[in-house]
């Protein structure tokens, strides 16, 4: 087995006193397309912005391409950024530069190329999402697919060895989300890359993954490759990966007997 | 009681605690600031949108406020005779306080808010994050051009607004209530002193240019990520700098001409 590009081991964190992760264990291997899966708000995000090391974890190791990631200082840091691409859920694109502008902005910033060669570069990442032709507009002009295509020509644009992706398929509509799953898997095998796709789309991610980790509760509750999963025993799984309305995860947020709360009469 | 305590206590630490964070903050801006000199060219743009765009505000009121000063003046001055004087009294007025504190003022409100929201929204949008990722730093790409472009373009807005003042000044005076123009120009040159009187004024300006534009560009990137927390941070960059640029302009006073 290689040794994975990203390793995690007994990660721990915490946002003021709720404790997000409680001893997460997570591997992620080369020209792999791993999903991170879990309800909202178990802090798949953060899962991401602990790798890329934005964020610090209280305890635990986050081992990137050999390197202790919550170690590292900003130089180094910076460095290990630049083999990683990240897809942000919004696109987070620059709202004061068109398109070709944001596809090129990473390559301007970390290289001195000849203005021709940015061109190339810059029209062939486009060319790679399906968005050459949308070079002049402005981020305010694309809808929400096509901004997150334009993201995702940025993110690729210095040839990252991985891409990170941030709910790549929220509030997308049936087609871009199509366009959406097949960039993600032919970028991967076209490039070489490792991709990362973090999500509670299950269905879409499935259908790319090649091993998927599902979060809850601040724990990696089961991990395998997909068609696994399906037939995983766990109720938690199957209540998740089918989208049944009630199960562990129960419908009713927890509240007193609903026979008490009305004969109480008349308090809130 | 020991509740009222308590929220005093709180409110204390937190406002200690991100006073703290404001001075990391601006010292991370100056850290930064050399690496800019390379890249003179995002300066420069920044100084066109803080400063340039802000040009209208300051002329016009610049020459209203000269305008109204020499109305005031002549009638308190003609009083005892002294309308010759026209001219010290709006030059001086304009180049020790009004220049700039009131260019301080409409620029904390003009471009300082636009600011603070800028970079209140960058946040919400994850710009700043997603250059994070990039491995771009943000203070260096966005905070710190915008920081030099307020503290350079203060004290020439000032210059502006008090010389476009001065002229509004004399348009009353000299030209509607019929001050002699050699005197109202001739005692300015006597009375009005390099050191003592502009470059104070200028020292002033650039005190100002630097709080207002830290106090915005920390309003906005202290800021919570959201509609409301954006709408909060440019009211308080215009509400801070009001104060502190009023309560520094008297103890610049003080210092400067207090003997």
């Amino acid at each position: 087995m290689p040794e994975p590009v990203v390793k995690i081991r007994d990660l721990r964190f915490a946002r003021g006193n709720r404790l997000i992760f409680d001893g997460v264990n997570l591997d992620i291997y080369a020209d792999c397309v791993t999903a991170i899966m879990g309800p909202s708000g178990t802090g798949k995000t953060t899962l991401l912005k602990l790798i890329g090391g934005q964020l610090r974890p209280l305890s635990g190791s986050i081992r990137v391409y050999g390197e202790e990631v919550p170690h590292l200082g900003r130089q180094a840091l910076y460095r290990l950024r630049r083999r990683i691409g990240m897809l942000f859920q919004t696109g987070a694109l620059l709202t004061d530069i068109d398109v070709f502008e944001n596809v090129a902005y990473p390559i301007r910033e970390h290289t001195r190329l000849p203005e021709a060669l940015v061109r190339d570069l810059v029209l062939m990442k486009l060319e790679a999402v399906g968005l050459r032709g949308a070079a002049q507009l402005m981020p305010g002009q694309l809808s929400g697919g096509m901004a997150r295509r334009v993201a995702l020509a940025r993110a690729i644009a210095l040839d990252p060895m991985m891409v990170l992706y941030d709910e790549p398929f929220t509030g997308q509509d049936p087609i871009s989300m199509g366009v959406l799953v097949k960039l993600i898997r032919e970028l991967n095998d076209a490039l070489d890359l490792t991709s990362v796709v973090v999500s509670h789309d299950v269905a879409e991610t499935c259908a790319i993954a090649d091993y998927a980790y599902l979060l809850s509760d601040g724990k990696v509750v089961e991990h395998g490759e997909p068609d696994a999963l399906r037939e995983s025993s766990s109720d938690w799984s199957q209540q998740f990966l089918k989208a049944l309305p009630d199960g562990p995860v129960a419908f009713h947020y927890p509240a007193v007997s609903f026979r008490d709360d009305l004969l109480q009469g008349g308090q809130r | 009681m020991l509740d009222a305590i308590q929220r005093l206590g709180r409110v204390t630490l937190g406002f200690f605690e991100r006073l703290g964070r404001g001075h990391l903050f601006l010292l991370q801006v100056l850290v930064s600031l050399p690496g800019i000199v390379l890249r003179p060219g995002l300066v420069l743009r920044q100084m066109y949108s803080v400063g340039v765009l802000t040009l209208v505000i300051i002329v016009v009121s610049g020459l209203f406020v000269g305008m109204v000063m020499g109305l005031q003046g002549y009638n308190t001055l003609v009083d005892f005779g002294a309308e010759e004087s026209l001219g010290v009294l709006v030059a001086l007025s304009l180049v020790r306080e009004l220049g700039p504190v009131v260019t301080a003022l409409l620029f904390a409100g003009r471009a300082g808010s636009a600011l603070s929201a800028e970079i209140g929204l960058m946040k919400a949008t994850e710009q700043l994050s997603g250059m994070e990722m990039m491995a771009v730093d943000p203070i260096q790409r966005v905070i710190a051009p915008r920081f030099l472009a307020a503290f350079l373009s203060m004290p020439l807005l000032a210059a502006i607004f008090s010389a476009v003042g001065v002229y509004g000044g004399w348009f009353i005076g000299v030209g509607l209530l019929g001050v002699d123009d050699g005197a109202f120009w001739a005692q300015m040159q006597d009375k009005v002193d390099l050191y003592d009187d502009i470059y104070n004024g200028v020292i002033k300006s650039i005190v100002f240019g630097f709080v207002v534009g830290w106090i915005a560009l920390f309003e906005g990137s202290d800021t919570l990520p959201t509609a409301e927390g954006v709408s909060r941070a440019t009211t308080q960059t215009v509400v801070h700098s009001a104060l502190v640029v009023l309560g520094l302009d008297f103890v610049l006073t003080a210092l400067m001409f207090g003997d």
